[in-house]
């Protein structure tokens, strides 16, 4: 494997959302002794101090995905709130059968960090892209999504997590907002209010939303927790905007979808859904790049909200 | 009182209803009663005792004999054993951690319960029970998945030495253990121990066998 540039890093912000985690997890391993750390080679780096200071409860297994869930659940087994972390494909994808089996169904939980999202190392190629993470534990029940759009936005969800009775997917990404913000526990912030739809944004597409909706009179909500989905907060908001709905994702278009019609199983409603599309692209160049390539820039946002509107 | 092995596998014979496995597999019967006669510190009085040890099935397939002797320790009534696999019934064909009391992981996807056993190895340690024992039993072709490999590779490693493993080697493997299934273990830093499936003394004394600084493996052979 060569790396021409360290993917997990990026030149433009000096704390990035993993740079964040890492630092509170390891205060937190520190104070709680019944959090533990599971690790496979991705990482691992950030975690050296508290390896010597907990050599079972921070542990890195090698690059060895299926032996990372299954060690998580063996430690949620024995009583711990377990933290397994590497890049989203391999830590979602790669070992889902484990995912499926090694917590809820011994009866037990744990908490996942992906890094790499949809095409944060869009250098590394569809390898490393992960946008369908979040339809995945879709199909899990119980599980939580935390998606930050910021990397001050990080802290307050892993103590979430943490304290969590479920299981939690925190997915972490390079691509964020310019500031951070406060969302009230399991519900939107609103940040805009318009009439004639309501657009729930979800982490760091929000400034590109923000951008695209600047003149345009629609309600703009964020959340950085999409799941559990605040639909009753969705419906109050809808309800103003002639159950005009928009949803836009980090990750797979449409993944949202089935929430918000199970919301209007009793309301006609209209929904778009903007995404990441579902073809490989089989491009390489920057997040960047990706992102427009996908709609999801502001200019992309602003096109599809305007057919949608006419 | 259902205290000798020919009693437990007149208990196991009563499971003989299940509709999956219609003829009882019973050959892992005296490494699972070995294990909870003689060496596990487990107290159907205080299942959720912290520091006791853990017992891992992690094949989870066949589980008559493992049903039969949590019946036989009385971590559940020896009743359930005549209607596995209804609807009703907390006993199936697969064991359920959720509804099994005594069974420690629920099982029968294989090649999950060593991966959970090394996590739960770490996770005794890790509480102040390093002298908490996790044993996990798994079929010679359930090592064909490659999450015990990574089990294995990762456990020698780092010398997890509260961690069991044991082998029911019924030769079921569709290509074979080429170079044998110790070799597997012990080029990773594993003690092993080859036994008689059947030698309750040979089982034992694998089980107790010191092993201070790695984890073991006990290969019990059974050949119909």
């Amino acid at each position: 494997m060569v790396f021409i540039a360290d993917p997990l890093t990026h030149e433009r912000q000096p704390l990035t959302m993993r740079d964040a985690w890492a630092a509170h997890l390891t205060d937190l391993v520190d104070a709680d002794p019944r959090l533990a750390v599971v690790l496979a080679d991705i990482s691992a780096d950030m975690f050296d101090q508290a390896m010597k200071a907990h050599p079972d409860r921070v542990i890195n297994v090698g690059i060895r995905e299926q032996l990372l869930i299954g060690v998580a659940g063996g430690l949620a087994l024995a009583g711990m709130r377990p933290v397994a972390h590497t890049y989203a494909p391999f830590l979602v994808e790669r070992a889902f059968e484990q995912v499926k089996l090694d917590f809820e169904h011994q009866g037990t939980s744990g908490v996942l960090v992906s890094v790499g999202a949809s095409y944060d190392w869009a250098e590394g190629s569809f390898t490393h892209f992960s946008p369908r993470d979040v339809a995945l534990f879709d199909t899990l029940p119980g599980w939580r999504v935390f998606v930050p759009g910021h990397a001050a936005e990080v802290p307050p969800l892993l103590d979430r997590a943490v304290r969590a009775d479920g299981g939690v997917y925190l997915r972490l990404s390079l691509q964020h907002n310019e500031n951070p913000h406060a969302v009230p526990d399991d519900s939107l912030l609103v940040l805009r209010e318009g009439t004639r739809a309501t657009v729930v944004v979800v982490g760091p597409l929000l400034d590109n939303v923000l951008e695209a909706t600047a003149d345009l009179d629609v309600t703009v909500a964020y959340t950085n927790t999409p799941r559990p989905l605040d639909t009753t907060g969705l419906r109050e908001l809808a309800a103003d905007t002639g159950d005009a709905i928009v949803m836009v994702e980090p990750y797979l278009e449409g993944t949202s979808a089935w929430l918000v019609s199970k919301a209007y199983e009793d309301r006609p409603h209209r929904l778009l859904s903007i995404g990441v599309g579902r073809e490989e692209l089989r491009r390489y160049g920057t997040a960047v790049e990706h992102e427009r390539l996908h709609g999801l820039d502001a200019e992309g946002v602003r096109a599809r909200l305007r057919r949608f509107l006419a | 009182m259902n205290d000798t092995i020919e009693q437990v596998r007149a208990l196991a014979q009563r499971t003989v209803t299940d509709v999956r496995y219609p003829i009882v597999k019973t050959y892992t019967l005296d490494a699972i009663w070995v294990l909870y006669d003689r060496v596990l510190r487990v107290d159907p009085k205080r299942p959720d005792d912290p520091a006791r040890d853990r017992f891992l099935l992690s094949k989870g397939h066949g589980p008559s004999a493992f049903y039969a002797v949590l019946a036989a320790k009385g971590f559940f009534p020896v009743a359930w054993l005549d209607r596995i696999a209804t609807l009703e019934s907390p006993l199936g064909s697969h064991p359920d951690a959720t509804l099994v009391p005594g069974a420690e992981m629920s099982a029968g996807s294989l090649g999950h319960g060593l991966p959970l056993g090394v996590g739960i190895a770490h996770g005794l340690r890790a509480d102040g029970f390093p002298d908490s024992r996790v044993f996990v039993l798994v079929g010679d072709a359930e090592l064909d998945e490659g999450s015990n490999h990574e089990a294995i590779a990762y456990a020698g490693a780092v010398g997890l030495a509260n961690l069991n493993v044991i082998v029911a080697d019924n030769g079921s493997a569709t290509h074979g253990w080429n170079g044998g299934i110790a070799s597997r273990f012990e080029v990773n830093g594993w003690s092993a121990a080859h036994v008689d499936a059947h030698d309750h003394e040979a089982l034992y004394r694998s089980f107790t066998t010191s092993h201070p600084d790695r984890p073991h493996v006990t290969v019990a052979a059974h050949r119909p």
